[in-house]
């Protein structure tokens, strides 16, 4: 086969357009949904929560997530003036019911920290898996197959923000799907369309018309471990630097 | 063809070799699902699954689809921010079938408490108080309307008592409320 120079680089443009669309897919459930248009991750402004509890409900609900484990959950920090390297933090049944109340303490604050997974774009966890059960989609949602999982909690140990676990029925890895089955079909996840105080926002870093564009531009947000350099996509407005 | 002639051991170890090798593809075709490799190394046809999921939480623009006279309400009042469903719970089923499926009153008891209880550890402009202080055990909704919560607030209209303009919650009876902290 004879493929001059100039032909080659007249169909290059072109290959990749093709490429595209195979990257691009289209979940059957949503017939106009282009994976290759979507970048998600989500926005917690911690000065918002309250810790009601209500996105732990939530994701139970819509998620079916057996009692005991969590796909997301609220931790609430205490830092004390005197011990800043130490935080002080509970998350009783994953803050599903709220917190025990606290009367102002003169040393220290208190504040409330929603977790999940952090969807990140260079996930360790997906790097872990020894046989193509978990990964990273095309529209940045780290998902399992759980039809392919072994249930061999690799990743289990290799998420650094403790974001999975074995299911104890299905005996496979577990995870927030940051509702890939809402978000598809044009919805928001569980969790942020029950936060009461808009703290938890979806965020689509592909659309330029999503407000995170402006926010990130006027606020000071953080994500977790960044030193691990896992490319995490749940950003923290306001974080703490004692949060883990 | 005379270097051949002591050759026919080697020709049977290729033959088993590439017959080896045909029997790992097929074997492999059966083995491996189709959708592997379509976009990574996992099944591709996982995310159609995963994305075919039911909702359980219809979305608030589903409710506001019937319920425009409870909305319109609530818009107007300080919860227009909070959607239905988490104060109602998950309501895909109602919306699909909202005869059969009608969804249980919540218990304002726990409910307010949930957001309302009074803690060091909330922001300090969110309404807080202590229930027991506060209300004494009358129930939440004798004073607030929950989908307008600023006592006294005209249901249809919106439109505040004097005192409620005040501050941020209604002008409290420094004998049975525990205020807004």
């Amino acid at each position: 086969m004879s493929l001059s120079r100039r032909h080659f680089l007249i169909l290059l443009p072109a290959a990749a357009v093709a490429w595209e669309s195979v990257l691009a897919g289209t979940p059957e459930s949503s017939p106009n949904y282009r994976m290759s248009d979507h970048w998600w991750g989500m926005l917690i402004d911690i000065p918002k929560c309250i810790g009601c509890g209500n996105c732990v409900r939530a994701c139970q609900a819509e998620n079916d997530v057996p009692d005991g484990h969590f796909r997301t959950w609220v931790e609430r920090y205490h830092v004390d003036d005197w011990n800043m390297t130490n935080p002080e933090v509970i998350s009783p049944d994953g803050g599903k019911e709220g917190f025990p109340s606290v009367n102002d303490d003169p040393n220290g604050k208190y504040f409330f920290v929603p977790k999940l997974c952090n969807h990140c774009a260079d996930s360790p966890c997906t790097q872990v898996c020894p046989v193509g059960a978990t990964f990273i989609s095309p529209d940045g949602v780290v998902l399992i197959d759980q039809t392919y999982c072994l249930g061999c909690a690799y990743c289990v140990q290799a998420c650094p923000y403790g974001c999975r676990y074995i299911h104890p029925q299905k005996h496979v890895a577990d995870k927030c799907t940051l509702c890939y089955h809402r978000i598809t079909r044009g919805l928001t996840t569980a969790c942020a369309e029950n936060c009461p105080t808009g703290a938890r926002q979806l965020i689509d870093l592909k659309n330029p018309n999503d407000p995170i564009h402006a926010f990130l531009k006027t606020h000071s947000v953080q994500v977790l471990k960044p030193q691990m350099a896992t490319g995490a996509k749940v950003y923290y407005n306001d974080l703490d630097g004692a949060v883990r | 063809m005379k270097f051949l002639k002591d050759a026919g051991h080697l020709f049977r170890f290729a033959g088993l070799f590439v017959l080896a090798f045909l029997i790992f593809l097929v074997v492999r075709g059966y083995v491996v699902p189709k959708t592997f490799g379509e976009y990574g190394h996992y099944r591709g046809a996982t995310i159609v699954e995963i994305a075919a999921r039911p909702v359980k939480y219809a979305g608030h623009q589903v409710c506001e689809n019937c319920h425009t006279d409870v909305v319109a309400a609530k818009n107007l009042g300080q919860h227009a921010h909070v959607n239905c469903e988490a104060c109602h719970g998950p309501l895909a089923n109602h919306a699909n079938d909202p005869a059969s499926v009608t969804p249980a009153l919540p218990d304002t008891a726990v409910l307010c408490a949930r957001c309302h209880t009074a803690s060091a550890a909330k922001p300090k402009n969110f309404s807080q108080v202590d229930p027991a202080d506060h209300s004494g055990g009358v129930p939440c909704q004798t004073c607030h309307n929950p989908h307008n919560p600023t006592p006294g607030a005209d249901p249809a209209t919106g439109a505040m008592p004097p005192a409620a303009t005040a501050g941020t919650h209604a002008a409290p009876d420094p004998k049975t409320a525990g205020g807004a902290k």
